[in-house]
C-alpha cells in the first residue's frame, strides 16, 4: 500500500516522470542496439570488402544528395525472386563501410545492392541523362545535370579523414593520395594506377561518363554504381559453410 | 539558457537573449566568409539574418517598454501566455497547406515523371524528404509546440515560464524548418530518412529542443493544481523521448567546422538499427504520444465531459511508451539484421496493439451519453474521427510487423498507404480539430467563422484519404504480388518496369486523393482566417445545435 | 560478461522487474482510494480557459 502511494509520486513531481519516462524508453534501445557493437554475426569481416575509393566515394555522396535511397532499396532479402531478380541476399558485412547506411525502404525503383557490371557506363549515363531514352516505362526522374557539372575533388582528403574518424580503415597513404586517386580512376593511363589498385583492390579505372576531357559528377556516380555489390566473390562464399 | 528562465521577469531575458543573438549573428557571419560552397554560404546567410532580426526585434521590444505606461498588458506579464501559442496556429496552418501541396506534387511526379523537369532542386528524391519534413516536422511539430503551450497552462493554472524563452522556441523552431528545407532542395542531406537535415542544423534544433522542455517543465513546476494532468505526461514523453532519439541517431562527424557534409558515427547494419529505432519512435513518441495529449485534453473539452476513464489513461501512458520503444526491427525484416533483432521488434509491435486500442476506446467513449453532439458539431466529429483511424492504422501497423506479412508488404505502397492512414487519418484530422478548438479561444470570438465549413473540410479530407489508403493498399499488394509471381516454366514474370507500369492508375488516384485533401486543407486555412478576423458566417446552425456552438468560456463581450 | 550472461538476465531478472512495473501501475490506476483523485484530475480540462 506505501509502495503504492509512492507512485503517486509521479504525478506530482515532475522530475521524477522524467526519470520514470527515461528509463521506460531507453530499456529497449539499450537491449537491443548495443549487441550489434559485439555480436559476431553482425560485425565479422566478409573477404573483399574494402573501404571505397576517392571516387566511389564521392558518387555516393552524390546518391544521398539526389535522395537516391528515396526509391532505391540496398538490401537483397533471402527470398527466391530477390536471388533471381538481383542475386545473392546482402550481408552485414557488405554495408561496414557505409556512414550512413543505405538499405532503403521503397522500391520504387529495383533494388540496386548488386547492380555493378549488370549494365555498360553508356547505358547508365544514357538512363541518367533521360531515364525514358532506355526504359521507356520508368518514371525516373532525369539527372542531365550531372554530366556537366565537374566534381569537387579538393576536399577529398577531408571527407576520408572524417570517414576514419568514425571507424572506416583509410590509411594515411590513401588520405595524402585522396585527391590524385580520384583523378587516377578515371584515367587508365595514368602512371599511378599500379600504386591505385594496390590501394583499392578490384577498384575498376576507367572513364565513366564517356568524355574524358572533364571529370564529371557524373563519373562519380557511375563508378559508384558499377562497384556495387562487386568487392565480395559470392562463389566463394557459397562453397564455403563456415562463412555462411 | 538557464539565465534566459530565471532572469527578471520584466525584460523576459531579453538581455541575455540579446548578447548571444549578438554573438551569433558574428558567428554566422565569419562562418558565411569561410563556407566552402555557395548552398553552405547560404544557409549562414539565414543564421545571420535570424540572429539581426532578433536583435532588432528584442531592441524594439525593449524601446516599447520603455515608452509605454506602466500598467501591464494582457500580453505581458499577467494572464496566460497566448500570444505564441496564436502565432502557432498561424504557422502550423500555413506549413500545413504547404507541406500537403509538396505532397501532391511528389504524388504526380511518380505518375507523371515529367514533372520533375530534370532539374536538381526539382526532383522527387530532393522534394520527398522535403515533403516528409514539411508535414511532420513543421506542421504537426508547430500543432504539438502550439498545443503544449495551451494544454499545459489550462491544466496547470500557470502563464508559461521563461519570460521570452517560448518565443525563442516558437522562432527558433520555425528557424531549423527553413534550414532543413531549403537545405533539401539545395542538396544537404544526411541520407537517413526523416533525419535528414545536416549536423549543424541538428545542433540548432537540440538547443531549441532543450529551452522547450525547459519552458514547459517550468510551467509545470509553476502550477497550482498538486496533480499533473495526464495530457501532460504525453506531452512530456514525447519531448524527452524526441530528444534522446534525434541526439543518438545524428551523432556524425563533420567533414569540417565551415562546410555541411558530415558521417555518420555509425555504419551499416548498426546505423540501420539506430535510424529506424529513431524512426519508428519518431511516430510513436511524435505522431502518436504527443497527438495524444491533444486526444486527451481536446476531445473532453469539446465534449465537455470528462476523459471516460483516468485510470485507463494511466495504464495507457505506461505500457504505450514501454512497448513502443521496442517495435524498430520491424522495419528490417529479412535484412541483414540478427533475426532474434527482427522477432523481438515484432513481438513487441503486435503486443503494441493493445495500449493503441486502450487509448482508442478510452477516446471514443469520453463521448458516451453525448453521441448526439456528433451530429451537431463537425468539429467533435473530425477529432473523434481521427481516433477511428488512429484506431485502424494500430491494428494494420502491428498485422504488418508479422515477418510473413511483411515479406509482402516491404518495399512497397502497402507501407505508404499505411503511413498516410495514420497521418492523414489520425494525425491529420486531430490536428485540424485541435486548431478549430484553439482558434476562436485565442482571439476571443464567439464561434468560429463557420461550422457549416468545417462539415465541408470533414467530408472533403475522409474522401481524399479513403481515395489515397485504398489506392495504395491495391497498388501495394499488387505490386508485391508481381514481384514474386512465377510463370508455368518456373521463369518470374514480370520484369521490374513492368510492375512499375502497372502502378500508374494507381498513382493517378492517389494524387487525386491528395488534392483533394489539400483542397480542404485550404478551406480550413481560410476558415481560420476569417475567424481570426472576427467574421462570423450568417449561416443555419446544424439540426439540434445550440444556438451558441460550444466554445466554452470565449469571451464574447470584447467583440 | 558475454551476450549470453546479459540475455540470460534479460529474460529472467529483466522480464521479472518489467512485470512488476507494470502490475504496479495497473494496481496503482485501480487502487480504490485513488478515485476521487482521479475523478478530480479527469475535470482539470473542463475548468474555464
Amino acid at each position: 500500500m506505501s509502495l503504492l502511494n509512492k507512485h503517486a509520486i509521479f504525478e506530482k513531481n515532475s522530475i521524477l516522470l522524467c526519470v520514470g519516462i527515461l528509463i521506460t524508453v531507453a530499456i529497449g534501445g539499450l537491449v537491443e542496439i548495443s549487441p550489434l557493437f559485439y555480436l559476431e554475426s553482425t560485425i565479422e569481416k566478409v573477404k573483399g570488402m574494402r573501404p571505397y575509393t576517392p571516387l566511389e566515394l564521392a558518387g555516393r555522396n552524390i546518391y544521398i544528395r539526389e535522395g537516391c535511397y528515396n526509391c532505391h532499396s540496398q538490401m537483397v532479402r533471402p527470398f527466391r525472386d530477390e536471388a533471381e531478380r538481383y542475386g545473392h541476399y546482402s550481408l552485414a558485412a557488405e554495408s561496414m563501410y557505409d556512414h550512413p547506411f543505405q538499405w532503403g525502404s521503397k522500391r520504387t525503383g529495383p533494388d540496386l545492392a548488386r547492380v555493378g557490371g549488370r549494365y555498360s557506363d553508356d547505358w547508365h549515363v544514357a538512363h541518367l541523362v533521360n531515364p525514358r531514352s532506355v526504359v521507356p516505362e520508368s518514371i525516373m526522374p532525369g539527372y542531365p545535370f550531372l554530366a556537366n557539372k565537374e566534381l569537387k575533388i579538393d576536399d577529398m582528403a577531408g571527407h576520408l579523414a572524417a570517414n576514419r574518424g568514425v571507424g572506416v580503415p583509410y590509411t594515411d597513404e590513401m588520405i595524402e593520395n585522396a585527391v590524385l586517386d580520384a583523378q587516377v580512376q578515371t584515367n587508365p593511363d595514368a602512371d599511378e594506377v599500379d600504386a591505385f589498385m594496390a590501394r583499392y583492390p578490384k577498384a575498376q579505372v576507367r572513364d565513366f561518363d564517356g568524355n574524358p576531357d572533364k571529370l564529371t559528377e557524373m563519373d562519380a556516380v557511375v563508378a559508384y554504381l558499377q562497384m556495387l555489390g562487386t568487392l565480395v566473390d559470392f562463389d566463394l562464399y557459397a562453397q564455403d559453410p563456415a562463412l555462411r | 539558457m538557464n539565465s534566459t528562465l530565471t532572469a527578471n521577469r520584466h525584460t523576459g531575458g531579453a538581455w541575455t537573449m540579446g548578447v548571444l543573438f549578438a554573438l551569433g549573428a558574428i558567428v554566422s557571419l565569419l562562418w558565411m566568409a569561410k563556407a566552402p560552397s555557395p548552398e553552405m554560404g547560404f544557409h549562414a546567410f539565414i543564421f545571420f539574418a535570424f540572429f539581426t532580426l532578433g536583435c532588432f526585434a528584442l531592441v524594439k521590444r525593449q524601446y516599447d517598454l520603455a515608452g509605454a505606461p506602466a500598467v501591464p498588458t494582457a500580453d505581458d506579464d499577467v494572464g496566460y501566455m497566448d500570444g505564441v501559442i496564436r502565432a502557432g496556429a498561424i504557422a502550423s496552418t500555413f506549413w500545413g497547406v504547404v507541406g500537403f501541396t509538396v505532397g501532391l506534387v511528389i504524388a504526380l511526379q511518380l505518375a507523371f515523371p515529367v514533372l520533375n523537369f530534370d532539374l536538381p532542386w526539382t526532383n522527387f528524391g530532393r522534394l520527398r524528404p522535403l515533403h516528409t519534413s514539411a508535414v511532420i516536422f513543421a506542421f504537426g511539430g508547430n500543432i504539438l509546440i502550439m498545443t503544449s503551450f495551451h494544454v499545459v497552462q489550462r491544466t496547470c493554472k500557470a502563464r508559461l515560464a521563461g519570460g521570452l524563452a517560448p518565443w525563442f522556441v516558437f522562432w527558433g523552431y520555425q528557424l531549423f524548418i527553413v534550414l532543413a528545407a531549403t537545405g533539401y532542395v539545395l542538396g544537404i542531406t544526411q541520407g537517413k530518412e526523416y533525419a535528414e537535415p545536416e549536423w549543424y542544423v541538428d545542433l540548432w534544433l537540440t538547443i531549441v529542443w532543450v529551452v522547450y522542455l525547459l519552458v514547459f517543465l517550468g510551467t509545470i513546476w509553476r502550477r497550482r493544481e498538486p496533480h499533473i494532468y495526464v495530457a501532460n505526461w504525453f506531452y512530456l514523453a514525447f519531448i524527452l523521448t524526441i530528444a534522446m532519439l534525434h541526439i543518438v541517431n545524428n551523432l556524425s562527424l563533420p567533414v569540417s567546422l565551415a562546410g555541411a557534409k558530415s558521417y555518420s558515427a555509425f555504419a551499416g547494419v548498426q546505423d540501420a538499427l539506430t535510424q529506424w529505432w529513431y524512426g519508428h519512435n519518431a511516430v510513436g513518441f511524435f505522431l502518436t504520444a504527443g497527438f495524444l495529449a491533444i486526444m486527451y485534453y481536446y476531445i473532453p473539452k469539446r465534449a465537455e465531459r470528462p476523459v471516460y476513464s483516468y485510470r485507463l489513461s494511466i495504464i495507457h501512458f505506461w505500457a504505450l511508451i514501454f512497448l513502443y520503444i521496442w517495435a524498430g526491427p520491424h522495419h528490417l525484416h529479412y535484412t541483414a539484421l540478427p533475426d532474434w533483432a527482427q522477432t523481438l521488434g515484432m513481438t513487441f509491435s503486435i503486443m503494441l496493439w493493445m495500449p493503441s486500442w486502450g487509448g482508442m476506446i478510452n477516446g471514443l467513449m469520453t463521448l458516451s451519453g453525448a453521441w448526439d453532439k456528433l451530429r451537431t458539431d463537425p468539429v467533435l466529429r473530425m477529432l473523434v474521427t481521427s481516433v477511428a483511424f488512429y484506431g485502424m492504422s494500430t491494428f494494420e501497423g502491428p498485422v504488418m510487423s508479422i515477418k510473413a506479412v511483411n515479406g509482402l508488404s516491404h518495399y512497397t505502397d502497402w507501407t505508404v498507404g499505411h503511413v498516410h492512414s495514420g497521418a492523414l487519418g489520425w494525425v491529420g484530422m486531430v490536428s485540424f480539430g485541435a486548431l478549430y478548438c484553439v482558434v476562436p479561444i485565442l482571439w476571443n470570438r464567439e464561434r468560429l467563422y463557420s461550422l457549416r465549413l468545417v462539415g465541408w473540410h470533414f467530408w472533403i479530407s475522409t474522401i481524399g484519404i479513403v481515395l489515397y489508403i485504398t489506392s495504395m493498399w491495391v497498388s501495394g499488394i499488387l505490386q508485391g504480388l508481381m514481384w514474386r509471381a512465377y510463370d508455368t516454366l518456373g521463369f518470374l514474370e514480370y520484369s521490374f518496369v513492368e510492375t512499375v507500369e502497372a502502378m500508374h492508375p494507381f498513382y493517378v488516384i492517389r494524387a487525386l486523393g491528395g488534392a483533394v485533401f489539400v483542397a480542404g486543407s485550404l478551406v480550413m486555412a481560410y476558415n481560420l482566417y476569417r475567424t481570426m478576423r472576427g467574421d462570423l458566417r450568417d449561416e443555419a446552425p446544424f439540426v439540434g445545435a445550440p444556438v451558441r456552438a460550444p466554445q466554452q468560456g470565449a469571451v464574447a463581450a470584447g467583440e | 560478461m558475454d551476450y549470453h550472461t546479459v540475455s540470460a538476465f534479460a529474460q529472467t531478472w529483466g522480464l521479472v522487474f518489467l512485470v512488476v512495473m507494470f502490475l504496479t501501475a495497473v494496481a496503482y490506476a485501480l487502487w480504490p482510494s485513488n478515485r476521487g483523485k482521479f475523478k478530480k484530475a479527469a475535470h482539470m480540462p473542463l475548468e474555464e480557459d
